[in-house]
C-alpha cells in the first residue's frame, strides 16, 4: 500500500493561509487509513485541532469533513462533489495521487495536500511501516529471494553488498537492514545461492519514472 | 601476457611489487595544491589514486586532478564512483581520462551520500561497480559501450575494483569479488588493513579460489597519525576493522605520529610476505606527506624502472 504521514499542523495552517471561511477535510479510507494518517479518525482530530487553532485566534470560520472511499476514483469523488463546490478550500488527506485526482475532478478548487507520502511498504509492527518497493515496472523478485535489491539496498544494487554494510546493517543508517544480507540469507536458507553468481545487467529504468511519467492502459477494459 | 594499457600494468607484469598512494583532491579550483602534492610523490610511488569526491563531499573532479598531477611526472590512476554519474557520464568520462593519458581507473560504488555534506543530493547509483568494470572493460576490449555503439578509437584502461576483506558477510563479499574479476577487473585494491588475522585468512581463501592469479592484489595500508583517528575510523568509516590492541598501543605510545608510521611499516612487512599480495595501497588521508617517509623506512625506495 502507499504509506503516508501527516504534514505537521503547522505547515498545514501555514498552508491554509487567511483567505478562506469554510474548509472542507477529505479522508481516504483506503492506503493512508490503514498507515493512520489520512483515516476519518485522523481527519476528525485534524478538524478539532485546526477548530481549536482558529478559535483562539479569534477567526470566523467552519471546517466540514468527509471520509471516501478512495480519492484516486472519480466513482467515489463524486460522491462529496457538493461539498467540494459548498467550501473554500479543500484539504485532502490521501496520498499525492488522490489529491491530484481531486484537483482533476474539481480544477477550479484549490486543494491542498494534508500528508506526505512516503513510499510503498508494508506494515512491520503496529505503526511501522517499511518500504519494500518502489514500483520500478520491472518486477525481479524471481531473482532475488523475493528480496528487492532495488527498493532495500541503499544504492540498488544488482550484482551483490557494498563493502560499507557490518553486522547486518546497512551503512547509511544502523536502523537499515542491509538489503543485501537479507538477499544473500534467504537464497543460503532455500539453497539457491548459485543465482547470486549470475552477473546481472544494468537495469533498464525506462519502466521507471526514467521513461518519463507512466501510463499503463487495458485493452480489454480501455473505455476512454 | 596482453599488453599492458598502462605503466603501472607493465610494471606488475614485470613482477615488481608495487606501491601506490593516494591523492586528494581539493574543495575549490586550486592547481598549485594538486601539483605540489604530486611533486612530493614523483619517484616514490608506481601509481597514485584521485579520489572521486570521497565520502561524497565535493571536490575537485577525479580526472582533473589526475591530469594536473600527471604533469608533474606521476603514473595516475583515476577513480570512477556511480554514485554521481549515470552510464551515460561514467563512460563518457572514461573517454575524457583516456584521452589525457589516464590509464588507470578504479571503479567503485562510493560512499552514499548521506556520509558528506549534502545528504539532501538524489542518489545515482545506475550501474553498480560490477556493471561499471564490466562496462569499461568492453570498452577497452571490445572497443562497444554499453548502447552497443562501437568505436573506432577505444579507450586504453587498466581496470581495478575494490575489495572489503573485513566486509560482512564474508561468503558473500567474497563473491562480489569473483564477480568483478569475471566482469574484467585486472587489479584489486583493498580497504585498509589493521586487522592481520582478518587479512590472512582472507588472502587464503582468495588462493583457495585463485584470485590471485587472474588479479594482481593490492594491499590497503591507511597510516594514522593519531588515537583518534584510529577511533573515528572504528565507528564512523564503513566496513573497517581496527582491533582495541591497536588503539590501547596508539593511547599508550608517546609519540603517536611516529607509531603510527611504525605500525604502517610493520603491516607492510608482513603483507609483503603473503604469497598473492603484489603491491601496497598506501592512503595516507589527511597525512599525505608521510608517505615518502613511509616508503623509505619500509625499504621501499627507490622505485623499480620499466622501459
Amino acid at each position: 500500500m502507499i504509506v503516508g504521514q501527516q504534514k505537521k499542523a503547522e505547515e498545514i495552517i501555514e498552508m491554509l493561509g487567511t483567505e478562506w471561511d469554510s474548509l472542507l477535510i477529505v479522508g481516504c479510507g483506503t492506503c493512508v487509513t490503514v498507515s493512520l494518517a489520512g483515516g476519518e479518525r485522523e481527519v476528525a482530530a485534524l478538524a478539532n485541532l485546526l477548530k481549536l487553532y482558529y478559535g483562539k485566534k479569534g477567526k470566523k470560520i467552519t471546517i466540514a469533513t468527509d471520509t471516501i472511499i478512495r480519492q484516486c476514483d472519480f466513482e467515489f469523488i463524486d460522491d462529496i462533489a457538493e461539498k467540494v463546490e459548498g467550501h473554500d478550500l479543500v484539504l485532502s488527506l490521501a496520498c499525492g495521487v488522490g489529491v491530484q485526482h481531486m484537483v482533476e475532478r474539481h480544477p477550479e478548487k484549490i486543494i491542498l495536500p494534508g500528508l506526505n507520502t512516503s513510499f510503498y511498504g508494508a506494515t512491520t509492527a503496529v505503526g511501522e511501516w517499511a518500504e519494500r518497493c518502489i514500483g520500478c515496472g520491472e518486477c525481479i523478485l524471481d531473482r532475488f529471494g523475493g528480496v528487492c535489491p532495488v527498493a532495500r539496498c541503499s544504492k540498488s544494487l544488482l550484482n551483490g553488498p557494498c563493502g560499507g554494510s557490518q553486522d547486518g546493517k546497512c551503512e547509511v543508517d544502523d536502523g537499515i537492514d542491509c538489503g543485501w544480507e537479507l538477499i544473500y540469507n534467504r537464497l543460503n536458507d532455500l539453497g539457491l545461492l548459485e543465482k547470486l553468481l549470475v552477473y546481472e545487467d544494468p537495469k533498464d529504468w525506462q519502466t521507471y519514472r526514467d521513461g518519463g511519467p507512466r501510463k499503463l492502459t487495458n485493452k480489454e477494459y480501455y473505455d476512454g | 601476457m596482453a599488453e599492458p594499457m598502462s605503466l603501472l600494468e607493465k610494471k606488475l607484469q614485470a613482477g615488481h611489487f608495487v606501491v601506490c598512494s593516494e591523492l586528494g583532491p581539493p574543495i575549490g579550483a586550486n592547481v598549485e595544491f594538486v601539483k605540489k602534492k604530486a611533486r612530493k610523490l614523483v619517484g616514490y610511488v608506481d601509481g597514485v589514486n584521485v579520489t572521486d569526491n570521497q565520502t561524497a563531499i565535493v571536490r575537485m573532479s577525479s580526472i582533473v586532478a589526475a591530469h594536473f598531477a600527471r604533469e608533474e611526472g606521476l603514473e595516475m590512476i583515476i577513480q570512477a564512483t556511480t554514485r554521481d554519474r549515470n552510464r551515460i557520464g561514467l563512460q563518457s568520462d572514461i573517454l575524457g581520462a583516456s584521452s589525457l593519458g589516464l590509464n588507470n581507473v578504479l571503479c567503485l560504488t562510493g560512499d552514499h551520500q548521506s556520509f558528506g555534506m549534502d545528504p539532501g543530493s538524489k542518489n545515482v547509483f545506475d550501474l553498480d561497480s560490477v556493471q561499471l568494470i564490466r562496462a569499461v572493460h568492453d570498452m577497452v576490449h571490445e572497443g562497444v559501450l554499453l548502447n552497443g555503439k562501437t568505436m573506432k578509437v577505444p579507450p586504453r584502461m587498466f581496470i581495478g575494483a575494490a575489495a572489503n576483506p573485513f566486509g560482512d558477510p564474508f561468503a558473500l563479499q567474497m563473491l562480489k569479488v569473483e564477480k568483478k574479476l569475471e566482469a574484467g577487473a585486472q587489479f584489486i585494491q583493498t580497504q585498509a588493513i589493521y586487522n592481520l588475522e582478518k587479512f590472512e585468512y582472507w588472502m587464503e581463501e582468495v588462493r583457495k579460489r585463485g584470485i590471485h592469479e587472474r588479479a594482481y592484489i593490492m594491499a590497503g595500508i591507511l597510516p594514522a597519525k593519531s588515537v583518534k583517528a584510529l577511533r573515528m575510523m572504528k565507528t564512523d568509516v564503513a566496513g573497517m576493522d581496527v582491533p582495541d590492541e591497536l588503539i590501547e598501543r596508539m593511547e599508550k605510545c608517546e609519540d603517536p605520529e611516529e607509531e603510527g608510521v611504525r605500525v604502517a611499516i610493520e603491516i607492510i612487512e608482513r603483507v609483503r610476505n603473503i604469497e598473492g599480495v603484489r603491491g601496497i595501497h598506501l592512503m595516507p588521508v589527511g597525512w599525505e606527506k608521510i608517505t615518502p617517509e613511509i616508503i623509505e623506512r619500509a625499504g621501499l625506495y627507490p622505485r623499480p624502472e620499466v622501459e
